[in-house]
């Protein structure tokens, strides 16, 4: 068995979440994210799509999604880090459905002012939700049945419901992403969906551009401006500025617009960002350089991020869930490659170094912030304001410093 | 008595070897047993329809039950019940999610 190592994390610590095909890691690292320290491998041998933190009503609690090729996939939470792992109520698709679970995708908190509420996104495509912090679950009926559904089809990774992005002033809306079937919304608190992708390409179909079938890979959406979206499709990116009603192609400036994982950054809602894949063939980065693309113009214009990544014979993929922002400032950004390395940014982009290398294929990456347990999320510091006085970000990195040297 | 012998993979969940205190004429009974005892088992062996996993082979004796009726195969009172991972499942992540 492979030697399991843990982490005491503290007050101040940034995590990230990295699952593998052969299991998950947890890196820990204090404000200044100069150094990462290791746990895992937890669920050796098995496949962790998902992987989430819940900070909300008190808790500090890992939540991961582990997927035996044998014996299925099983939702499990730790309330201490990882030394220990609880079973919940497993998600099953109903009886009488003709549906089997074969994978969970995403593990979402709800919306805000729901402390208790979680859904998942599964394989095949369907959206699970929780309403006790995830003891039980039950599957959200109206997109369950969906009269569109008989007619999804599976992507190259399966037919899949990958992205959640529960609206954050609206809590009746939600917005859903599956491969291939294509955004979905709902504003009634999931009784009806509707398909959301006009102006979305669908290139491999005889239509490119049908109601639903689109094959989107991942979305976006910034908590202060929740009506703007941002959407890496299988050939194409583009922008929502009506919540999904109608997208625009923003690929400008792109090397490929083909690709598949896409993050925000935390503070800055027209800045995004995206690492462009060769192509749905070759599926590696193009010129076999690793380059991280940002927009800072919502998409107006792309920015190629390379300083520290290798340029030459980097033949990497990054998949839809491998990149990710924390809520630090400056903002850090992260990816996990299918070669099992982890690349770091604690510049917003800036410049790059290798944290990690050796894991199994990264499948999914994210960030947590490890705030004192017993206080709520709510209640945590507030968020920073992009373009405060260099003074101020000088005394909170200070005051960040004296914290770590104190604990 | 009924022996369902466990692989090393499910260890942890139950127990190595569980004698059943029942006397179950079926497969399908005596993994029900079996979910008495352990529920955590249940959802690792058959999917939430109540069907085998692909990847999971259920023998009785050196008999698989995919030849001999599935979960209605019968039972003697002295049968031992292997669960067993399929070597066609070992390829978690690498199989047609290669294809990313």
């Amino acid at each position: 068995m492979a030697l399991l190592r843990h982490l005491s994390p503290r007050p101040g610590d940034v995590l990230l979440l990295v699952g593998t095909s052969k299991g998950a890691f947890v890196l820990r690292s204090g404000p200044s994210r100069r150094s990462w320290e290791l746990a895992g491998p937890y669920f050796p041998g098995r496949a962790v799509y998902a992987m989430a933190y819940d900070d909300r009503a008190s808790r500090q609690r890992l939540w991961a999604a582990a997927q035996s090729a044998h014996f299925g996939a099983v939702l499990q939470w730790s309330d201490d880090f990882g030394r220990t792992w609880t079973e919940p109520e497993n998600i099953r698709f109903p009886e009488g459905s003709g549906r089997s679970l074969r994978q969970i995708w995403q593990i979402c908190l709800g919306h805000p002012g729901e402390p208790d509420s979680l859904y998942c996104g599964t394989e095949p495509a369907a959206l699970f939700q929780s309403k006790d912090a995830g003891h039980h679950w039950s599957a959200v009926a109206g997109l369950l049945h969906h009269p569109h559904q008989p007619r999804w089809e599976p992507g190259g990774g399966g037919l899949c419901l990958h992205t959640i992005l529960p609206d954050p002033r609206d809590p009746k809306r939600t917005l859903v992403a599956i491969s291939t079937g294509g955004v979905y919304r709902t504003d009634d608190g999931g009784l009806t969906w509707r398909a959301r992708n006009q102006g979305i390409r669908a290139p491999f179909l005889p239509n490119p551009h049908p109601e639903f079938g689109q094959c989107v890979h991942k979305v976006v959406q910034h908590p202060a401006r929740p009506e703007r979206l941002f959407l890496q499709n299988h050939w194409g990116l583009y922008r929502s500025d009506d919540g999904g009603d109608s997208w625009q192609d923003v690929a400008k400036g792109v090397p490929s617009d083909f690709g598949f994982a896409m993050a925000i950054h935390a503070y800055a809602p027209d800045t995004v960002y995206i690492v462009p894949i060769e192509s749905d063939e070759f599926r590696c980065v193009p010129e076999a350089k690793l380059r991280v693309y940002r927009t800072r113009n919502a998409g107006g214009s792309w920015e190629p991020l390379s300083s520290g990544l290798p340029q030459k014979g980097a033949f990497e993929t990054i998949l839809r869930d491998g990149l990710a922002t924390d809520r630090q400032d400056p903002v850090g950004v992260y990816f996990g490659t299918r070669s099992g390395k982890v690349f770091a940014s604690r510049n917003e982009g800036a410049t790059w170094k290798l944290v990690l290398e050796g894991l199994p294929p990264i499948v999914c990456l994210k960030t947590a912030f490890v705030g004192r347990a017993g206080l709520s999320r709510t209640r945590r510091r507030p968020p920073p304001v992009k373009g405060r006085t260099s003074k101020t970000s000088r005394n909170k990195r200070m005051r960040a410093k004296r914290a770590a040297r104190r604990a | 008595m009924v022996i369902v012998h466990l692989p090393g993979s499910l260890v942890s969940v139950a127990g190595g070897a569980i004698r059943l205190g029942s006397s179950p004429e079926k497969v399908k009974e005596a993994l029900e047993a079996l979910w008495r005892i352990d529920p955590g088992l249940q959802n690792r062996v058959l999917t939430e329809q109540g069907t085998l996993r692909p990847h999971v082979n259920v023998f009785v004796g050196s008999e698989s039950i995919r030849y001999t009726g599935g979960l209605e195969t019968p039972l003697d009172p002295d049968s031992e019940i292997f669960i067993i991972p399929a070597v066609s499942g070992g390829a978690s992540g690498l199989g047609y999610d290669q294809a990313w």
